[in-house]
């Protein structure tokens, strides 16, 4: 067990923290205003670029193919300078990694770890949330193209994406699990149309819908097999559940240090009960780095995709909400005009228990697949 | 940065497991089984467990905290009715303080309300101290402030009370007797060294309590799955797994920031150490009450009876949460590290 750098690691973590103290793009706390994912882009596009992106992916991929630990340095150096979270592909990366063919690798993998090609995941529909394989969006074969005809909902960062990973029935004939197949679909199209769903925080560049009405993709843009969709749809979101694949922990903890940061400046405006919510909040991201620091530990011997990924959801989505209640509680219901970025980050973590898979999900699979609960 | 338990430590883990669970109460009627427990108190003392904070040639330990937690983790899980906590730290102690061992083993004395190591200003210790593993040490290790700092002490004990856990024992110092020099103290603590007791402490209790959550939830999954009602396994219905799924992730967040906190005590500064400790204490403390809490649920009546081991976790924890400072306490000293003090105004409201 040691949580401390080796040389190697120190070097690196120096040359980083070198780099940060002079492009460090200074933007809000994560979600809370449009201008947050205006500057998110551009800071995909600086991180990859100065080497810092993809730090555990392989090299192939665009990646550095460092071991799995170099992420964790990257979420602190990123926490401790106030800079923006790494960006959260890691989820998409993995699912290409595992599934994609070495064609698809080659053409997608590195657009979407330099940031250059912006990707949107077409997983839900207004029928099929929880019951994911429900869904309906079809894609019939035409010569060598598939065509998609469908309404996804909860579409983040639709309205900027390039690409949008699609998943469509492709055989309405068999159980519902085994005829999806997984796309990555053009959003530069005449059959397609996003639109943006304003978020409880009123921000309006992250939450999309997008229709698919005859939507056309190349049939060499299938991500696996015909009927591989579902595996590759488990495979992303067992891992869109992961803190040690999003880089939250330094969203949490740039927002958390902030916090800190405003109750020093006046303490004598902050009573007992704000300053009990912000130590929770302290102590909950020191456990999240931590647990994140033991799950990439895990995976130096390799990549598991297993269950374990509900439990860290479980526990980035009590960390989050536990920070959102201490930027209530320290930014206050009554914000003067353009100071209300606490309470948006508030108000955005109501999402961290639904998105991805619900709370309810997380602690069904963890009985069930981890506790062996019987199931009803 | 690999936090994975090395070899020597996963084996330290599961020959602790391997004794504790062939010698570790299975019911509450074997917790009156004195020849189980002086079979595992046998098994306790020729494993070397109380002695891993003894120094070795150079001074230091001869293993690190994380060594201590893989064993408090353990004896946590199987509810380990021997001494280990007192040991651990007494050995701490003497290692610092430069003061000899004695034959068989010591503990130390703690403050009335469990949360710092008691210190006798003039000899005196107060009454009310506790003492922690009181049944069968031989003597119990105080701080006697002085001006090089604070040198190690003895009390004999006399009397040994119940206190709520039935694992472990807690003595009760009347006051009635004296605290005498220990022959051949060759040393004493600075701030320092009682800053890195205390973290040492901390973690250890931390990792105590997340083996106690470990064994609650094996113990409250186990009667989900026998359980019937309504013609099904209790541990088929969502409200139950909830429940339990909801204690199996506040145990695996305890037991990540306990690992960090055990590797801390020897890695980092002692003000750094004491914060990692104390976060993982608070963090711990809260989330085994809860878990223990859940595991007597789960067992709906029978867990209310005392012949159901569900009480016998809680027990344990709440000594455990208490041990060196609890919630409180340890909500405090995270706070003071981020430098944030306290105010004046209490209540709701916001800096606007």
């Amino acid at each position: 067990v040691d949580f401390a750098d080796s040389p190697e690691e120190q070097a690196f973590r120096l040359r980083l923290r070198d780099w940060l103290e002079g492009h460090n793009p200074g933007l809000p706390p994560s979600s809370t205003s449009d201008e947050y994912w205006a500057g998110q882009a551009a800071w995909h596009r600086t991180l990859y670029e100065a080497g810092f992106f993809g730090l555990s992916w392989p090299t192939e991929a665009g990646g550095h193919g460092r071991p799995s630990v170099y992420e964790v340095i990257l979420d602190e150096e990123l926490t401790a300078a106030g800079a923006p979270p790494r960006p959260s592909v890691g989820y998409l990366v993995q699912g290409l990694l595992r599934h994609g063919s070495p064609e698809v690798q080659r053409r997608f993998l590195p657009g979407l770890v330099s940031g250059r090609e912006r990707w949107c995941q077409g997983f839900s529909e207004p029928d099929a949330g929880s019951d994911l394989a429900a869904l309906r969006t079809r894609a019939e074969r035409q010569g060598d193209e598939y065509v998609i005809t469908g309404h996804k909902v909860w579409t983040s960062y639709s309205d900027a994406a390039d690409w949008c990973l699609v998943l469509a029935r492709t055989d309405p004939e068999v159980p519902k699990h085994r005829g999806i197949s997984a796309f990555v679909v053009p959003m530069d199209q005449p059959g397609i149309e996003q639109r943006p769903l304003p978020m409880i925080n009123g921000i309006t560049r992250e939450f999309g819908e997008v229709l698919f009405d005859e939507a056309r993709v190349d049939a060499a843009n299938m991500v696996g097999q015909p009927g591989e969709g579902w595996r590759l749809a488990m495979t992303v979101v067992s891992h869109e559940r992961e803190p040690g694949e999003l880089g939250y922990v330094a969203r949490y903890g740039k927002l958390a240090n902030e916090l800190v940061r405003l109750v020093g400046e006046q303490p004598h405006l902050v009573g007992a009960e704000q300053r009990r919510d912000l130590a929770w909040a302290l102590i909950e991201v020191e456990m999240l780095r931590c647990h994140v620091s033991r799950r990439l530990s895990e995976r130096l011997d390799g990549i598991a995709h297993g269950p374990e990924g509900s439990v860290d959801k479980l526990l980035m989505t009590w960390t989050e909400q536990s920070v959102g209640h201490a930027a209530l509680g320290i930014g206050g219901v009554a914000p003067p005009e353009g100071e209300d970025a606490l309470l948006k980050a508030y108000l955005y973590s109501r999402a961290q228990s639904v998105m991805g898979g619900t709370s309810q999900i997380q602690r069904n699979l963890v009985a069930t697949r981890i506790l062996e609960l019987p199931t009803a | 940065v690999d936090v994975r338990l090395s070899e020597e430590q996963t084996a330290l883990r599961d020959s602790a497991a391997a004794v504790v669970d062939s010698l570790g109460p299975r019911t509450v009627a074997d917790l009156e089984d004195a020849g189980r427990t002086a079979q595992l108190d046998r098994a306790a003392t020729e494993s070397g467990w109380r002695e891993l904070r003894a120094p070795t040639e150079d001074g230091g330990p001869l293993a690190s905290a994380v060594e201590v937690a893989v064993v408090a983790e353990e004896l946590g899980r199987g509810l380990a009715d021997t001494a280990f906590v007192g040991p651990t730290l007494a050995a701490e102690l003497r290692r610092l303080g430069g003061a000899p061992a004695c034959e068989g083993y010591e503990t130390v004395v703690l403050s009335a309300d469990l949360s710092e190591l008691a210190r006798a200003p003039g000899g005196v210790v107060a009454a009310g101290s506790v003492v922690p593993d009181a049944a069968g040490a031989r003597r119990a290790l105080v701080l006697l402030p002085s001006a090089d700092g604070d040198v190690v002490a003895a009390l004999t004990l006399s009397g040994v009370g119940p206190g709520v856990d039935l694992t472990r024992s807690l003595g009760s110092w009347q006051g009635t007797g004296q605290v005498t020099t220990v022959p051949g103290v060759a040393g004493a603590l600075g701030p320092d060294d009682r800053t890195r007791v205390h973290a040492l402490g901390l973690a250890l209790s931390s990792a105590d309590l997340v083996g106690t959550m470990r064994g609650a939830i094996t113990l409250a999954t186990g009667y989900a799955r026998d359980r019937r009602q309504y013609g099904a396994p209790i541990g088929s219905f969502q409200a139950v797994q909830h429940l339990l799924a909801d204690a199996f992730v506040e145990m695996e967040g305890s037991h990540s920031i306990t690992l960090h906190a055990a590797w801390a005590v020897d890695a980092l500064a002692p003000a750094e150490a004491l914060r990692a400790a104390s976060a993982a204490k608070a963090y711990c403390a809260r989330a085994a009450r809860s878990v223990c809490e859940t595991a007597i649920q789960v067992h709906g009546g029978i867990g209310n009876t005392w012949e159901c081991l569900a009480h016998v976790f809680l027990r344990r924890a709440l000594v455990s949460g208490q041990l060196l400072g609890g919630v409180g306490e340890n909500l405090d000293r995270v706070m003071a590290a981020h430098g944030v003090v306290a105010g004046p105004r209490g209540g709701a409201g916001g800096l606007r």
